[in-house]
């Protein structure tokens, strides 16, 4: 399966902008469905970028995040053609990871 | 007559035990609230709470006085509250996390986010809004908490079917 996970991430000078765009149904637990029976939720609850080791952003969410989240930060640093790992887990145990390249 | 009055017997304990659990639950959430935001563990509780200032309260353990160092960005009026998309960005010093919160959302607390050193204390993320209402951001910095506050006007809400 393609990777949940789509990141870009563009090295300017001394800092790293990271776009970050993931797959993810983020259900809040109070929608219904066409049958009118509540979706159960289902949310990412942890994200994390980690950058040589260590973690340069980590977000905790709650279902109040919109469907597919995208979220955009910068940090210091890093350079040209490193790497940058990118998880997530949720609600459900569920997980993805992935490492995208700094451009 | 014997079985009746031992039917009624049991139905007061059942009530009472409903009632104690009840009592042990509400008391429960104050200790819940105890967990600092520099714990690495995801805050449970924080997401539970219903209001902004518990959730606050629930994840931080202290108040945010208003800031004018910090930039919230948001729509005026949002369409679709499903996506609301909203930004922070502080002049502040010293900032280790930055979090979001809808006011009248079911749970306050939307998101958090971590900010160790080297990282630029400057977030954009997109939030779903059940309706007009308050959205505050909450700036940690050296310790203390900032906040800034704007309304933004929804006209369909993120949590309706």
């Amino acid at each position: 399966m393609a990777s949940t996970i789509r990141v870009r991430a563009t090295a300017n000078g001394d800092i790293t902008e990271v776009q970050a765009l993931i797959q993810h149904p983020m259900d809040s637990g109070f929608v219904k469905d066409a049958k009118g029976e509540l979706i159960p939720a289902h949310f990412i609850q942890e994200l994390k970028f980690e950058y040589n080791g260590k973690d340069v952003f980590v977000a905790d969410w709650g279902p109040a995040v919109s469907k597919d989240p995208y979220v955009k930060f910068s940090f210091k640093g890093a350079k040209k053609g490193d790497d940058l790992k990118i998880s997530w887990t949720d609600n459900k145990g569920a997980s993805d990871t992935t490492t995208a390249k700094i451009s | 007559m014997s079985s009746t009055t031992g039917l009624l017997a049991t139905r007061r304990l059942i009530l009472q035990g409903a009632a104690s659990v009840a009592l042990i639950g509400l008391g429960n959430l104050p200790f819940g609230a105890a967990r600092a935001a520099a714990n690495d563990k995801y805050p449970e509780e924080a997401f539970k709470q219903k209001s902004e200032a518990d959730a606050i309260k629930a994840l931080y353990g202290k108040t945010a006085e208003p800031s004018d160092k910090i930039k919230l960005d948001a729509p005026e009026i949002a369409e679709n509250g499903g996506v609301v998309p909203i930004s922070v960005t502080t002049t502040l010093e010293k900032v280790t996390s930055i979090s979001f919160f809808v006011a009248e959302n079911p749970n306050a607390l939307a998101a958090s986010y971590k900010i160790p050193d080297g990282t630029v204390p400057s977030v954009a993320n997109r939030l779903k809004m059940a309706k007009t209402t308050n959205v505050v951001a909450i700036v940690e910095a050296d310790g203390k908490l900032f906040s800034a506050t704007k309304e933004v006007k929804v006209t369909v809400g993120g949590c309706g079917g």
